[in-house]
């Protein structure tokens, strides 16, 4: 599916690695001749993505060379994971992306199932593909908001993070919390649908599809929204593979990846969709397919409820959680979430704890490599929307 | 991918190799043909996305396995390339030059694991850690439990339960949290 509009690009996308792409470092320039002016956007600041920092420096109000600082939220959670059985890294894993924690205890659960062989119950395949699906419509509200902000609109961010909350309201049904569910288990999901949810739940949808309808009309169409966000931090196909940048940041060039279609997994593969792409990655591009892939986000939760079983177990038959041997092994297990790969690397050795845990996210590149060199040469008033524009989550690069 | 293989086999000596799933194959090279294979992978094999790059600390052997993992989006197929390097001479030849976030990896393996790799940008910048002077602390003999009492030390009217024997009190409180 091809978004309406957008400049054409030449066709057919090349993604391969291209000699001519420099990933030299720039030359540091001097300070001390007073013509630039060095200048740190966060790590407290309303037009940064969660907790990192930007060390700009400025010619005039011109960006000449940035740096991505992270840390400030370090936790060191894949060291903690090594010292703590699998059933208590549920706690730790579900907090590495705090908009998007479903996706961790989903991919940290399926790499525990794939080392010890568990297969799952079909209801919960199901049950967790509604849950991953409910937590992409969530972040995507919040991402919504957040871009909208960082051009001035905050109306729609007052907008989406008002029915962001509803969508956390069925959080709360389906798991019990709003944020952190520990909903998706190893062997399962902890429970069923609650009574009325499916109601409730399609009253959300509908509601949700007005607000998208309403957004596209307040903010997509907006003139100044258009003015500053086209053209903005273009990404070219070429830059795909040699920066590793994935998700809607890469299908905004044309690039048709996406891992629930590449590589079905869970009940992706009994859903209808189709993958969004564009043709021109400016931030503009990234917003508008980010809309269409909410939209989608509505459609497959409706999907999930007219297909999921109702009755049956939703749990394997599993062992009492202080007695779980997992064997020694070493998975890869990746899903695709709001900005694309998220990945769990799991080795273990047969002991009660894991050897090894690597969560791959895709802010790692997309905040650091890519920031970086997408930045330089724009202004500085810029700086904010852009982060947004390309969707990154600071806790996940520093676990 | 057989063929692959026996090629890899017979080219780079790799040895190891594991089918962990049909998409996933994982092996071990030597350190001094690390670089040259994971070149050929991306520009021969069209393994051209570095999905990550990461470390395994075996202290008993005295080793740090790095670990680079290397997806083929045409064959949806993954590769893990296992390298060995010993603990005490922590060198490894940097591939910054092949993959643009693969200097952001080897400052991380820098810091955490105090793997040096020579000639990658900005290695001596800190990354999550700001003026940190203990060892490596992702290293298997940097104990977290210590240096958060050493740290933080103990605060009046907290208290905390060893999780592992509470559970079992909790679960079997007539037998005295004997589970059997």
């Amino acid at each position: 599916m091809k978004l309406p509009f957008g400049r054409t690009t030449s066709s057919p996308i090349s993604t391969g690695h291209s000699a001519s792409l420099d990933f030299a470092q720039p030359e540091p320039v001097d300070l001390a001749s007073g013509k630039y002016v060095k200048l740190w956007q966060g790590p407290q600041h309303p037009g940064i993505t969660g907790n990192m920092s930007l060390e700009l420096t400025l010619d005039g109000d011109t960006i000449i060379d940035c740096k991505t600082h992270v840390g400030y939220l370090h936790r060191g959670f894949e060291k903690l994971m090594e010292r703590r059985s699998f059933i208590q890294n549920f706690t730790v894993v579900c907090r590495i992306a705090v908009p998007e924690p479903t996706f961790n205890e989903y991919l940290y659960s399926h790499a525990v199932e794939e080392i010890s062989g568990i297969e799952i119950p079909e209801r919960a395949t199901w049950l967790r593909t509604m849950n991953l699906e409910m937590m992409r419509l969530a972040s995507f509200l919040m991402w919504i908001g957040g871009q909208g902000g960082a051009f001035g609109q905050y109306t729609v961010a007052n907008w989406t993070l008002a029915y962001r909350d509803y969508v956390l309201d069925l959080f709360e049904e389906m798991t019990g919390a709003r944020i952190y569910h520990m909903y998706i288990v190893p062997g399962g999901v902890r429970a069923g649908l609650p009574d009325g949810f499916e109601k409730r739940a399609r009253e959300i949808m509908d509601g949700t599809e007005k607000l998208l309808d309403q957004i596209e009309r307040v903010m997509y169409n907006n003139t100044v929204f258009k003015a500053r966000a086209k053209g903005l931090a273009v990404i070219t196909p070429e830059m795909i593979d040699p920066y590793g940048i994935v998700g809607p940041n890469a299908r905004a060039c044309g690039v048709e990846r996406d891992l629930r279609k590449d590589e079905p997994y869970l009940a992706y593969e009994h859903l209808d969709f189709d993958v969004i792409t564009g043709s021109d990655s400016d931030a503009y591009e990234r917003a508008y397919l980010r809309l269409q892939e909410t939209r989608q986000c509505v459609s497959l939760i409706r999907q999930c409820l007219d297909n999921a079983p109702t009755d049956g177990p939703f749990q394997a038959d599993m062992p009492n959680v202080l007695h779980w041997k997992v064997p020694a092994g070493e998975t890869y297990v990746k899903a695709e979430c709001t900005r694309g790969e998220y990945g769990y690397y799991m080795v273990t050795d047969g002991t009660e704890f894991v050897r090894r845990v690597h969560v791959r996210g895709p802010s790692y590149t997309h905040a650091i490599a890519v920031m970086e060199r997408l930045a330089v040469g724009n202004n500085i008033a810029d700086i904010a929307g852009m982060m947004v524009s390309l969707h990154t989550y600071p806790p996940e690069i520093e676990r | 991918m057989n063929d692959l293989m026996e090629r890899l086999q017979r080219d780079f000596g790799v040895d190891d190799i594991t089918v962990r799933k049909p998409a996933l194959t994982t092996f071990r090279v030597k350190k001094d043909s690390a670089e040259t294979l994971i070149r050929e992978l991306r520009d021969r094999e069209g393994y051209t996305h570095l999905n990550f790059m990461t470390c395994i600390d075996y202290i008993e052997d005295g080793i740090f396995t790095l670990v680079y993992m290397l997806h083929n989006y045409d064959k949806k197929h993954s590769l893990g390339v296992h390298v060995d390097i010993s603990r005490e001479n922590e060198d490894m030849v940097s591939i910054h030059t092949l993959w643009a976030q693969a200097w952001t990896y080897q400052r991380e393996l820098r810091e955490m694991y105090g793997i040096n790799f020579p000639g990658s940008p900005r290695l001596e910048e800190d990354f999550c850690l700001e003026g940190w002077d203990d060892i490596p602390p992702m290293r298997r003999e940097f104990d977290t439990k210590e240096f958060s009492e050493q740290r933080f030390g103990h605060r009046e009217g907290r208290h905390s339960e060893e999780p592992r024997d509470h559970m079992k009190v909790e679960l079997y409180p007539n037998r005295g949290g004997d589970e059997k």
